[in-house]
């Protein structure tokens, strides 16, 4: 029986985090994972999907974009399997970076599935190993169909992003159902490659949990590259056959009906709790099926067993499991760590234009009743935006009326999850808006812009 | 020529003065006996009149300002007449506090490594805490620092504006406190108390309180609900405290120096031995708690006191404590007063001892309390009312139900 200080069950960007930040402090630490070490993100989520998008922004580019720059290409074609492959070299070698990482830090890997163990042990194969301080689940999330629609993954006709990572060549046709983050990036994607892409989203409009100017800029430039959207949509029938599938759509007061050869479900996500001893050792899950948390300390129900990432709750995002994964290991290790702001945790959509968040929607500030200031400059203003031909989109700043409080920030357009850490910093450090314009920005940037929109804040916009 | 209008020493023992109210106006002719002002002494209110002739040009400084005896509260001179800029305003007598919102958390056995340390020079504080603070007119050296490094951050700056602001469970609304400046024989008594017995001059009441009742109704309690109708005779004593306190609010404050501060919200501090000392967990809004909740709360807080895992909220802003050494076989004892808090109340053992009860000798569970408390802000029979009250509701515990 091998014994460590900690003992960390999943290897995703909350795992592989805390186990170097525990390895830092001088803990022995082990990592349990049964696939690729990066988890979901690495592998089959965040990585792979922005190798795929990066394609699908050059293929716009040359195919549309290129007037007027002076640059002539001839002959231009796509290949979604060769895109894929590429996609699939960008995450091997994230997973190998991340297997350095663990060498580099002296984290020992163990390969297999495992299971908690009372009293502070996980079994792994037929070994146990015990955990000096404590256990850390970050076993994360996995897609999830809505079987209770008729639509349950099969895995041909009806796939999740696992299948759409891996396919050889776009089909041409597809409904996406679940116009989020996933959805959206993935009609990017195969609208770029030639598919006819459908999103169908049932929330009222697309990205439904950001601004909803945001949403209106996405949805224009999806409509102009021909992306159909039904938001508001629900899906009243699916036929699922062997070569495609045929949707009832109710949409606006009408009924549709769709056919496509592929529908990719981008709703849902189901936390994986099962069969790993939870209910064994005492760590109890809350209503909607997470492992539930002390606040704070993210302690479970079991003591010395803490959660991370996915499991640990929403927001489902890899760099709020990588920061919880941080702050376990510094309490683990008896220090006392900065504090999780959750209201303060950046959200981004890669998508074309990209969306990037941080703090309330205008519309949360007017259901909590709170005096605001809204500020916008738009990227058709920013010279630097007009010289690279980025002008869609907007920086959106909302302000409390009275000392100046960031309350949210929106940027739609080229970089904006780039230029969202700004907004990040000036929040976590309690800059107004006016400490964000007294830094001086560089001329010409797209981040001028967001100066702009808290100089517009305060009444003072300069360039509009 | 202008002449000054000073403060005079209206009585022999007067060294300051309040300008209770100004009785002419600037530009109002003045002859000399007119009466200008009147002026709170440390004895009492008194008249200040002119010692000179013309209009009174200027009003130094506003109603309500205290200020050393020789002062330049005003001029006197010929109408138009410009003051001597060399003495214009006189230093009213700087607050060591502003009077307005500020609220010094007591220092309650800080142990948690975020809690600043008292601020030499500069006060770290982010952009929007200093907007907030500079807008309420708060003092920020008053404010415990709660971010990295101790640095005054927004919540910082919004609990020092309303101390236990943040329970879930129970929301409260309404102003925390009423601030009251100080008379000036509220003046004289605290400071030649303190001069005589050191910086919180206390005094300690004792009373034994028969706890039968409350014994009997524990055990009902216990015996009707079981687990969830556990409760402990020092959850009791702390309900009793709180519901007292709710009747005596000259109890329920702080001394600020130059004001008392009288809260309309009570937090009950706890005292708790952790292994290298002690911390002051409080219980916010005790009066208002049932009982079972109560216990739970001072359970939790006591076990995570003992952890170290109290955030500073969970262990600042009491209005009054209880201590209580019973369990360890302590008939009796005088706590030391948790400042700025007026009072606490020492709890000792609950022993068989033989009374005479309805004429006969008995044996009955009897319990001691004895309350220190800071004269300067509480007087003997103020005190004496309060424990009396404490004591009754203990006697007949239907009293802690109602």
């Amino acid at each position: 029986m091998a014994a460590y200080d900690l003992i960390v069950l999943g290897g995703g960007p909350a795992g592989y985090v805390c186990a170097i930040r525990a390895a830092q402090l001088g803990l022995a630490t082990a990592v349990v994972e049964k696939e690729k070490l990066g988890g979901v993100c690495v592998n089959i989520g965040c990585i792979p999907t922005k190798a795929l998008l990066h394609s699908a922004r050059v293929a716009n580019l040359v195919q549309h974009e290129l007037t007027g720059l002076g640059v002539t290409v001839e002959g231009v074609s796509t290949d979604y399997g060769q895109a894929m492959k590429r996609s699939r070299k960008v995450s091997e070698q994230n997973s190998k970076g991340v297997e350095f990482l663990m060498k580099k830090h002296k984290v020992t890997v163990i390969r297999g599935t495992g299971t908690l163990v009372p009293g502070k042990k996980v079994k792994v194969g037929t070994e146990v190993h015990e955990a000096r301080k404590a256990v850390v689940i970050a076993t994360g999330s996995r897609v999830k169909g809505l079987p209770q629609i008729g639509l349950e993954i099969n895995k041909t006709t009806v796939i999740s992003s696992d299948e759409a990572l891996f396919l050889e060549q776009t089909p041409g046709t597809m409904a996406i159902v679940g116009a989020g983050a996933v959805g959206c990036e993935f009609a990017d994607i195969f609208n770029a490659f030639g598919c006819a892409v459908t999103l169908v989203e049932a929330m009222p409009r697309i990205l439904p949990f950001e601004d909803a100017e945001s949403s209106e800029a996405v949805a224009k430039s999806f409509a102009k590259r021909k992306i159909q959207v039904l938001a508001g949509a629900k899906v009243l029938k699916a036929t699922v056959g062997p070569t495609g599938v045929t949707l009832e759509i109710e949409a606006g007061g009408k009924s549709q009906m769709i056919e496509v050869e592929k529908v990719l479900m981008a709703a849902g996500r189901a936390v994986n709790t099962e069969q790993m001893g939870f209910k064994e050792c005492g760590v109890e899950l809350t209503p909607q099926g997470f492992v539930k948390v002390a606040p704070g300390t993210l302690e479970t129900t079991a003591k010395g067993i803490y959660c991370i990432g996915d499991v640990a709750g929403p927001p489902m995002l890899a760099h709020k499991g990588s920061r919880e994964g941080v702050v376990v290991a510094e309490l683990i290790a008896g220090q006392h760590p900065h504090p999780i702001r959750y209201d303060n945790v950046p959200s981004v959509t890669y998508c074309h234009p990209e969306v990037a968040s941080i703090g309330l929607t205008e519309d949360q500030c007017k259901e909590q009743k709170l005096g605001y200031q809204v500020g916008k400059f738009p990227f058709s203003a920013n010279g630097r935006a007009r010289a690279t031909n980025e002008t869609e989109g907007f920086v959106k700043i909302i302000r409390d009326t009275k000392y100046g409080e960031i309350l949210g920030a929106h940027i739609v357009g080229g970089h904006a999850s780039e230029m969202i850490h700004e907004l990040a910093v000036a929040r976590e450090n309690e800059y107004t808006v006016e400490e964000v314009d007294l830094a001086i920005h560089a001329h010409p940037t797209l981040s001028e812009a967001v100066a702009e929109a808290c100089l517009d804040s305060m009444g003072r916009v300069m360039h509009t | 020529m202008a002449t000054k209008v000073l403060m005079e020493a209206l009585s022999p023992t007067m060294d300051e003065g309040r300008l209770v109210e100004w009785k002419k106006a600037e530009g109002d002719p003045v002859a000399a006996g007119d009466v200008l002002a009147e002026v709170e002494t440390d004895k009492a209110v008194m008249e200040l009149v002119a010692r000179g002739s013309g209009v009174l040009l200027k009003q130094s400084i506003p109603a309500g300002t205290t200020v050393p005896v020789t002062s330049t509260i005003g001029w006197i001179g010929e109408p138009g007449e410009v003051i001597p800029t060399d003495g214009a305003a006189p230093p009213a007598k700087a607050p060591a506090r502003p009077l307005a919102p500020a609220a010094s958390a007591p220092p309650a056995a800080a142990t948690a490594a975020s809690i600043a340390p008292p601020s030499a020079g500069r006060i770290k504080a982010s952009p929007l805490a200093r907007r907030m603070a500079r807008d309420q007119g708060l003092d920020l050296a008053v404010v415990p620092g709660s971010g990295p490094e101790g640095r005054i951050v927004k919540r910082d700056v919004e609990a020092t504006r309303t101390p236990g602001a943040a329970i879930p469970s129970y929301a409260f609304a309404g102003t925390g406190y009423r601030d009251e400046p100080l008379s000036q024989i509220r003046k004289t008594i605290a400071r030649r108390l303190a001069q005589s017995l050191g910086p919180i001059p206390t005094f300690y009441l004792t009373t034994e309180v028969d706890m039968e009742r409350a014994a009997e109704a524990r055990d009902a309690l216990k015996a009707e609900f079981g687990e969830a109708g556990q409760v402990s005779f020092n959850d009791l004593v702390i309900k009793a405290v709180a519901t007292a306190l709710r009747q005596h609010p000259a109890c329920n404050a702080w001394w600020q120096d130059d004001h008392i501060r009288y809260w309309n919200e009570i937090h009950i501090g706890m005292a708790v031995a952790i292994p290298d000392g002690l911390i002051t967990p409080v219980l916010r809004h005790a009066d208002q708690k049932p009982l079972r909740v109560l216990g739970a709360e001072s359970r939790d807080l006591a076990q995570r006191g003992r952890d170290r895992r109290l955030t500073p909220e969970e262990y600042t802003g009491s209005t009054f404590s209880v201590s209580n050494l019973g369990m360890l076989d302590i008939d009796e004892f005088t706590a030391i007063i948790n400042p700025p808090e007026a009072g606490i109340i020492a709890v000792g053992r609950i022993a068989e001892t033989p009374v005479v009860h309805q004429g006969q000798v008995a044996i009955r569970r009897r319990m001691r309390l004895t309350m220190s408390c800071d004269h300067r802000v509480i007087d003997g029979a103020t005190g004496a009312e309060f424990l009396r009250t404490v004591k009754r509701m203990l006697e007949n515990p239907l009293a802690l139900v109602l």
